[in-house]
């Protein structure tokens, strides 16, 4: 196996944001400043990770996750292939360590995995040496998604500390959700989470968070809610009894907002959908940063894609230049 | 057959309430008789058992041998070697295998192929319903007189209660327990370990211990209902504990397990997504974990089971969610219940053995369980406090999916008698 770097910022991947520090995900904040610059320029590239190799592998579907993604490793001038599970050796029947085994015979640098599995991440990154980037496995983790989001929030508000966000809808299914808890609580943010009973996970009480069973409560207490999409298939499964209820008890509607003691901030890590759990008025409102999230997300990923090829922040400036020293 | 006399050793047969420095003689397939000194008979084979305990053989009333149909995983033959490699003279091989044991056919199956193998006893169970579909009753009378000693649909559960009681009530014709995986999978919704703190944080679907109570619960009064002999398999929760615990001093007839594992770990073996600790019914929290170990010791479980399931490599490298459930045991049940049990001063010796031998054989109704004389010559003998490590590189089974690999235990088997003949034998030290 070929020896890839464990960057001192992150080590070998970034699997998660449970298992990283404060320190580490301020470090990943503060590398995307410079990056964000990158996308606005007319040619929108930087030889940071020329010659590297990246495959982004994705099991599930997803159309601007992936796209994110690829456009931070281009923009970043790396190698990229594609790899999705419809049409591979997957739907063959080949097993993910097999999969695995092959990706890291082909001398990659990086593999980007979104699995439907939880654990997904973790398993490829155990079993070959390139660094691996968890781009949502199941219900486990999204960490590139809660760190834009809360990139986000500190675009905002200029701080992350003692900001009071509330995670609203389908908090049970949702990776967005733990990767958010993980990394809000870690910066000294006040997390809440809203939901019917049915779509909150057992004794998510104890990760530290505070539980609304109302969404007008869980309202009049943030500064900043990230709705969360909900599958329309939770309604066949009985999670919930129709869209229209809730819609009627859950959705974030402009009426509900102006209630509110303080403008909300408005996230939603997409696709949404209008008129269940956002309202099409608040999604285009003024207090709604979604566009920003997408944003973000680019600049999120470049500076994630760098750390692990072992960049360090404070040179991610100089960087912009010429490739990881 | 050379008669074989174990000298020495400290015999431990609760079924006669003896606990004392004796030797045991075996003669042809019965055990002949057990005293302070006795004579060694012209060309018996003498076995020093000095420091060691003798006890009648162990008896495992729940594993999986996989055949027919899953030979990958384990065939009859590896799972009796592995067996006696445990301790175990007898073991009650489940039905789930492919196809399921449903027929007096396959009963026969399995019964010879488990005399070819000559190690450990293996003793068929049936299914209760035609090809565990959980619809129509097997013809439960022509598995018993085929060798069937249990009916159970173990990891397919009867979710029809009118199934259930039926079965109850048809089963008493023959004197048969039932034995049952208690799990309502309208309320599991296929999870892959306990429902809780750590499933939340791994995003794996949740096994709520309500899903396994209610099935205890209804289990409990249908046996109540019938009369029928319900053996509940491999508890895992505290409330499921409570309730046999109920139901036995109101006179209900229920047998109950303990598996090693669910005495020993919790959910949070699981973390880091170890499919070596996915199994069904999944590894609790420490509250449920600590119900059973009481369980064991107060009697309400009265058996110890392993729930052998082994499972090919391949299977277990996937995913968590993608992976089977069940983890190996009968090479480290005993070492286990040793060294969580007995060093721990949960239980003595003698409860140990009635819990792994005379008590399983009840439930049963198998022969064995007894040093009595007369009785078969079915005879563990093991070391009570020798330490190893578990290295499933040295299973005698085919599989290596054990949550214990490189836990250091204290206690082994040292010899494992069947009918007066040694089918296994390990180190004595």
């Amino acid at each position: 196996m070929m020896a890839h770097p464990a960057g001192p910022y992150l080590g070998k991947d970034l699997l998660g944001l449970e298992e990283l520090s404060a320190e580490q995900i301020t470090a990943i904040l503060d590398t995307a400043e410079p990056f964000k610059e990158i996308s606005e320029r007319p040619i929108k590239k930087t030889p940071v990770l020329r010659g590297k190799t990246i495959v982004n592998a994705f099991f599930e579907n997803s159309t601007r996750t992936r796209i994110s993604f690829e456009f931070a490793e281009k923009r970043l001038s790396a190698d990229t292939v594609n790899f999705s599970a419809t049409g591979s050796s997957v739907s063959k029947g080949e097993t993910l360590v097999d999969t695995a085994r092959n990706l890291e015979a082909m001398r990659i640098d990086m593999v980007v995995i979104r699995h439907g599995a939880s654990g997904a991440a973790r398993f490829l990154a155990e079993r070959i040496a390139s660094n691996v980037v968890n781009a949502g496995d199941g219900r486990h983790e999204h960490p590139t998604q809660a760190l834009l989001d809360i990139l986000t929030l500190r675009d905002h508000f200029g701080r992350v500390d003692g900001l009071k966000v509330c995670i609203v809808g389908d908090v049970l299914h949702s990776r967005v959700a733990r990767s958010n808890i993980w990394g809000l609580r870690k910066l000294g943010a006040e997390v809440g989470v809203c939901g019917p009973a049915t779509l909150l996970p057992r004794d998510v009480g104890e990760m530290g968070v505070t539980v609304f069973r109302r969404i007008e409560e869980a309202v009049e207490w943030s500064d900043a809610l990230n709705i969360l999409r909900l599958q329309l298939e939770r309604m066949k499964s009985g999670f919930i009894p129709s869209l229209r209820e809730y819609n009627r008890v859950f959705g974030v509607t402009s009426a509900r907002l102006e209630k509110a003691p303080r403008d909300v901030l408005i996230l939603h890590p997409g696709p949404m959908n209008r008129g269940v759990e956002i309202d099409s008025d608040v999604a285009d409102g003024p207090h709604s940063v979604i566009l920003q999230q997408v944003t973000n997300g680019v600049a999120i990923r470049m500076a994630v894609l760098y750390l692990l090829a072992g960049g360090a922040p404070e040179r991610a400036e100089a960087a912009k230049g010429g490739g990881v020293s | 057959m050379r008669p074989v006399l174990i000298r020495g050793g400290r015999v431990i047969d609760p079924s006669q309430k003896m606990d004392a420095t004796l030797d045991v003689l075996l003669h042809g397939s019965t055990v002949a008789e057990f005293g302070e000194r006795l004579d060694s008979p012209e060309g018996a084979e003498v076995v020093d058992a000095a420091g060691l305990v003798v006890c009648p053989g162990l008896i495992d009333v729940h594993v999986h041998l996989r055949e027919p149909g899953q030979e990958h995983k384990e065939t009859i033959a590896s799972g009796a070697r592995a067996a006696a490699a445990g301790g175990f003279t007898a073991v009650v091989a489940m039905p789930n295998t492919d196809p399921p044991i449903d027929n007096p056919a396959s009963v026969g199956f399995v019964l010879a192929e488990g005399l070819r193998a000559g190690a450990a006893r293996v003793y068929p169970s049936g299914a209760i319903t035609v090809g565990q579909k959980g619809e129509q009753l097997t013809e439960v009378g022509e598995l018993v007189d085929a060798g069937a000693v249990t009916v159970t649909d173990d990891g397919r559960p009867v979710m029809n209660a009118g199934i259930m009681r039926m079965a109850l009530e048809y089963a008493q014709t023959f004197d048969l327990a039932v034995s049952v995986h208690c799990e309502d999978l309208a309320l599991s919704r296929g999870g892959s370990m306990n429902e809780g703190l750590v499933a939340t944080r791994l995003g794996l679907t949740g096994n709520p211990n309500a899903s396994e109570d209610v099935m205890i619960a209804r289990d409990l009064l249908l046996a109540e209902l019938t009369g029928g002999r319900l053996h509940i398999q491999h508890v895992a929760t505290r409330r499921g504990v409570e309730m046999i615990r109920e139901a036995k001093a109101r006179g209900v007839r229920v047998t109950a397990e303990a598996s090693p594992h669910h005495f020993t770990l919790t959910d949070a073996a699981v973390e880091s997504y170890r499919t070596d600790a996915k199994m069904n019914p999944p590894l609790r929290s420490e509250a449920d974990r600590d119900a059973v170990v009481e369980g064991v010791r107060d009697g309400t479980l009265d058996v110890i089971a392993t729930d052998h399931a082994p499972h090919h490599y391949d299977e277990k490298e996937q995913a968590f969610e993608d992976a089977p459930n069940g983890i190996i045991g009968l090479e480290t049940s005993l070492g286990l219940a040793l060294t969580e049990l007995v060093a721990k001063g949960v239980i003595d010796l003698p409860t140990l053995v009635e819990r792994m031998s005379c008590a399983p054989a009840r439930a049963m109704a198998l022969p064995g369980g007894t040093l009595r004389p007369g009785s078969p010559a079915d005879v563990t003998v093991f070391h009570p406090d020798a330490e190893w490590t578990v290295d499933p590189a040295r299973f005698l089974s085919m599989s290596r999916n054990t949550p214990f690999r490189g836990w250091k235990l204290r206690g082994r088997p040292v010899r494992t008698v069947v009918g007066g003949k040694t089918v296994w034998e390990g180190a004595a030290g």
